[in-house]
């Protein structure tokens, strides 16, 4: 099988996220590949695993983001490729989605695209969709198992009420939620393949468009409104005292 | 500028409209206000003239549903296929959804079909110059932003809980207008064969309360586990003791069950109970954490409720700076108390 993993770098999830005047920073917290993306790569590796072929790992970003590539390719995946355009600066989701649907069309023959919930700085987890309208694949969200049957695909997706078991032709887009399974560390030997690897970048020219405009701006970043909270600490004699204390107390808020 | 209709999309599962959809009609009647415009909606699937009818109840002008044998099971495209007509017919020039697990999918794959962006999980609406203006939490609410969508229509899936639901008034009524499926069987790319349970009990997202574990609910040395276990057995037996009294607390407070990202992936509890950044965001009322020292992780995913409860051993733990009421002490002896205490007071 011919796999894709889409993938994106962001600041670590530990990071003390910031805005100022307009700008976000993260301090010194490491970008690192999208935690939600690492179990993107899991599934598209064990599906591998199960059908052979390729995972090729994709990202769209600045030179820095080949490391989230390497990451990739660390964990397992066989080749990896940046697309980076300074005409891709602040691009709106529908644009990122064109550029992969181009991206896996240059490609050609791609049986699976995989892709993580959402990116945990925008917080938009829509590129699947979109990617899977424009290439008329069919969308396979929150996957929290897969199994290729003969030429299909298996998949349990994940909604409020629990899980659905779907049956899917492929090509097909999916993405994958926590429950696929605790993504494989990078191996020492996985790192020195990364560390040696040649990854080609595509601009717009080698993808033969021009750069989709984008339709969605961000006028505002700013800071959340700082939490107005005086924090009362009960006491008491003895753990009832303190129990019956905060029961009390939280009821006089009226959130019950 | 803007004077087209306002399209809610009702996401409803086996028949049942998921009480996001109605809050999203409640954010459509804020922007028709200001907008001008009519609100109407669209239900897809099983029985959904029944929940169309409803959504007349909450008052809206228009009401169209799709009930087909094809659209029984939720599928993303055939579903989207009749919502993207609709909106074309009625030139729709706002979409609204709930940010339910459909209703984010459905944006996403109408706005691409629409020729537009999307503005998803979004809290707040306003209207400037007749142009709406989007607040959304990024980075899990870390920092907020504002967005503007600059094409037509302008897509947006409202947060859970942040929109008020409309009140129900049973004397509005009106008449639901059925429209065709568009995709024909063999057309439809998937086949959906069943359904498995997981979990119970409320929703995390849904939830009004919300008990929460953390690491610290394996930390009970006087329990002695059944013999025969490993360490890491002995230590998850201690972890399940600790959060069946979350649960009961939970049982009485009719409150659901979250856990940290320490907890889960300590194999304490499953995923689908994350509260963090890589887990769920939840806004509850009342958000009570037991043993749960305040990671930045799970902060983000629940410094926007509105009253914070924390019990902890620990009196340095970063999440007494934002809880309103704060208890420095063991769980294993608070939180049965409590729920004892709550037992009375709430007559249950």
């Amino acid at each position: 099988m011919n796999i894709v993993v889409c993938i994106k770098q962001v600041p670590d999830s530990a990071a003390k996220v910031s805005a100022d005047g307009g700008q976000v920073s993260w301090g010194d917290a490491p970008l690192v590949l999208n935690p939600w993306d690492e179990f993107a790569v899991e599934a598209a590796l064990t599906l591998q695993e199960a059908a052979g072929g390729d995972v090729t790992a994709i990202s769209i970003g600045g030179e820095s983001a080949k490391e989230a590539l390497k990451t990739a390719l660390a964990m397992g995946c066989s080749q990896a490729i940046l697309i980076s355009d300074p005409a891709l600066g602040q691009v709106d989701s529908q644009a990122i989605a064109q550029v992969l649907a181009a991206a896996i069309r240059k490609m050609g023959g791609v049986d699976a695209a995989f892709f993580g919930r959402q990116a945990i700085d925008g917080d938009m987890g829509v590129t699947m969709a979109q990617t899977a309208r424009l290439l008329k694949w069919p969308m396979l969200g929150l996957v929290a198992s897969i199994k290729l049957e003969g030429n299909k695909l298996r998949v349990e997706r994940t909604f409020e009420e629990g899980r659905q078991v779907v049956e899917s032709q492929l090509p097909a887009a999916i993405s994958v939620s926590k429950d696929i399974g605790e993504p494989r560390y990078p191996s020492f030997m996985g790192i020195r393949k990364a560390s040696r690897a040649n990854i080609p970048v595509w601009d717009m020219a080698e993808l033969g468009i021009s750069a989709p405009p984008s339709v969605v701006r961000w006028p505002e970043v700013v800071n959340p409104p700082t939490r107005e909270v005086k924090t009362e600490m009960i006491t008491g004699g003895s753990v009832q005292e303190i129990a019956e204390k905060l029961a009390d107390r939280i009821l006089e808020e009226k959130v019950l | 500028m803007m004077s087209g209709k306002i399209l809610v999309y009702i996401d409803q599962f086996k028949g049942q409209a998921l009480p996001a959809s109605w809050e999203a009609i409640g954010a459509a009647q804020l922007l028709s206000e200001k907008l001008g415009g009519e609100v109407v909606v669209f239900v897809p699937g099983e029985n959904a003239k029944l929940t169309a009818d409803q959504a007349f109840q909450y008052g809206v002008d228009q009401a169209f549903y799709c009930d087909d044998p094809s659209l029984k099971d939720y599928r993303a495209e055939p579903y989207a296929a009749v919502l993207v007509q609709v909106a074309r017919e009625q030139n729709a020039t706002v979409l609204l959804f709930p940010t339910t697990v459909r209703g984010r999918e459905q944006a996403a794959m109408s706005s691409i079909e629409l020729g537009s962006g999307v503005m998803p999980d979004v809290t707040s609406i306003e209207v400037e110059a007749g142009k709406i203006i989007a607040t959304r939490p990024v980075y899990a609410g870390k920092l907020i932003s504002k967005a503007v969508c600059d094409s037509s229509p302008v897509v947006i899936t409202t947060r859970v809980r942040a929109f008020k639901k409309p009140a129900a008034d049973p004397a509005r009524s009106g008449t639901a207008t059925q429209v065709a499926a568009l995709m024909a069987e063999g057309e439809i790319q998937t086949v959906v064969s069943g359904y498995i349970e997981t979990g119970s009990g409320v929703s995390l997202t849904d939830a009004n309360v919300i008990v929460s574990g953390g690491r610290g609910v394996s930390n009970n040395p006087n329990l002695t586990p059944p013999a025969g276990l490993d360490e890491k057995q002995a230590e998850i037996w201690r972890a399940q003791q600790g959060f069946k009294l979350i649960g009961e607390l939970a049982s009485v407070l009719g409150a659901a069950v979250g856990a940290s990202r320490a907890a889960v992936d300590a194999g304490y509890i499953p995923y689908t109970h994350q509260v963090g950044q890589t887990g769920k965001v939840v806004s509850p009322d009342l958000y009570v954490a037991c043993g749960i020292s305040g990671a930045i992780q799970h902060q983000a995913g629940m410094r926007s409720s509105k009253v914070i409860v924390a019990i902890n051993k620990d009196a340095e733990a970063p999440i007494f700076k934002l809880a309103r009421f704060g208890v420095v002490g063991d769980l294993y002896e608070i939180t049965p108390a409590l729920t004892e205490a709550f037992r009375k007071r709430l007559g249950k």
